[in-house]
């Protein structure tokens, strides 16, 4: 059970980095996977009133802020329209409306939960987190990094010509993924990253081949993608499963990159 | 920590314990529709609307809420007594225990979408378990409704 002991809106950020240097005190977003956990905060620190709940265009990239919640996204046109409507996918399984309406982006990516769908889907772009006091980090490396009590402020997604593609399978609508897989196209070089291993989301890098058909491409991209990552068990699926998973979706999203699945 | 929620149409002001549930907090001051299913944020039946989206009641501290206008179904009667009509002639219901959560959400849903299409029903629709329907009644109803909705038109 969660039991709190205090709870302080932050005024400014500075506030809520300060507070937050305690290890009994917690940042919350959403909240949603907090509550679940056993654990006595002294203060929970809700960061609603610093105006990170906005997703902002530039000419370059866009910046989500750390509070837009996972509707906010799985709605947003013009990050919908730049990734061909992959981060909807990324997100529209995941629970239900009402779930995705308390659910934040910076919770969610913070949290570098193996099963984050979101992690994933971002990985597959340029993205870059703005931390406090840590200044901008790739989120690839952040996803490596150790939790530490750092202020997660907004994601920044550089905007390039690319195409990209969001899966996963589930064994239960609704239900975590036990394989998730973003993939996008930059030039000749495409980003396949894999999520639910069940370990969290990581990524390889892998040449087209125009010499090749599509069909048979596809194919050798998802046999590479299914030896290049670990695999690990959970009640959820096999190591084995989900291997097989990894090399057949790995195939399925190239394949809906050209549109011929 | 003092909060001030407009509850229904009401404000009310009140001290809380800063791990107070919103779902909790609700039912304290008589909204007896919001109910706890699975506590996990899973199944739906704890919905209402926070300043017009639906939410998880369960899943929220109620100082969270403070400054938000929330909607149950106790506020939404008559929306709620027009869609549960067809919910009991579909016979979309049988034990019953689901219903306030997912009436809640197709009312947010025709807020949203004036015609939402089959997919996005049950879209919208997937975070509201039912262990007894097997969701075919409510589909039928949210059909029969939304067609007699465009004839009355
Ligand atoms: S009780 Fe809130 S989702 Fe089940
Ligand atoms: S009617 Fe029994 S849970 Fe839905």
């Amino acid at each position: 059970m969660l039991t709190i002991k205090e709870y302080v809106k932050a005024a400014t950020i500075d506030e809520a980095y300060d507070l937050n240097q305690k290890k009994t005190n917690c940042i919350c977003g959403g909240m949603i996977w907090l509550k679940m956990q056993r654990k006595n905060v002294q203060t929970i620190i809700d960061l609603s009133g610093l105006g990170l709940d906005k997703i902002e265009e530039r000419e370059d990239e866009f910046e989500i802020g750390a509070m837009v919640t996972l509707r906010d996204i799985e709605e947003n046109k013009a990050l919908n329209d730049y990734t061909n409507g992959a981060v909807k996918e990324s997100v529209r399984h995941i629970v239900g409306v009402q779930f995705r309406n308390v659910a934040t982006v910076g919770g969610s990516i913070f949290g570098r939960f193996g099963f984050s769908d979101v992690l994933t889907m971002f990985i597959a772009l340029d993205s870059y987190v703005k931390l406090y006091k840590g200044g901008i980090v790739s989120l690839e490396e952040f996803a490596k990094m150790p939790k530490d009590r750092d202020i997660l402020m907004s994601i920044i997604v550089k905007k390039q010509p690319l195409k990209c593609v969001y899966m996963s399978q589930r064994n239960t609508k609704t239900d975590f993924p036990v394989i998730a897989c973003g993939l996008s196209l930059v030039g000749d070089t495409y980003k396949i990253v894999l999520g639910a291993r069940p370990a969290k989301a990581a990524a390889i890098t892998y040449k087209k081949d125009e010499s090749m058909d599509i069909k048979e491409f596809a194919e050798k991209m998802g046999e590479a993608a299914a030896e290049s990552f670990d695999f690990n068990t959970n009640m959820r699926a096999s190591a084995e499963y989900r291997k097989h998973l990894a090399k057949v979706i790995v195939k399925r999203a190239c394949l809906k990159m050209e549109g011929v699945y | 920590m003092i909060i001030t929620v407009n509850i229904n149409g009401k404000n009310v002001t009140e001290d809380i314990e800063a791990d107070l549930i919103l779902l909790d907090f609700l039912r304290k001051h008589g909204c007896y529709s919001v109910k706890r299913g699975c506590e996990t944020s899973n199944c739906g039946l704890c919905t209402v609307l926070m300043d017009e989206k639906p939410v998880l009641s369960c899943s929220m501290l109620a100082a969270k809420a403070d400054g938000k206008n929330i909607m149950t179904l106790e506020g939404l009667q008559k929306e709620a007594e027009e869609f549960g009509t067809f919910v009991a002639n579909q016979g979309a219901e049988q034990c019953g225990f689901c219903n306030p959560g997912f009436i809640m959400n197709v009312i947010a849903m025709f807020r949203e979408y004036e015609n939402p299409t089959d997919e996005e029903i049950k879209e919208y629709l997937a975070g509201n378990l039912c262990r007894c329907s097997g969701y075919e009644g409510q589909m039928r109803a949210i059909k029969k409704f939304m067609a007699e909705r465009k004839g009355a038109k």
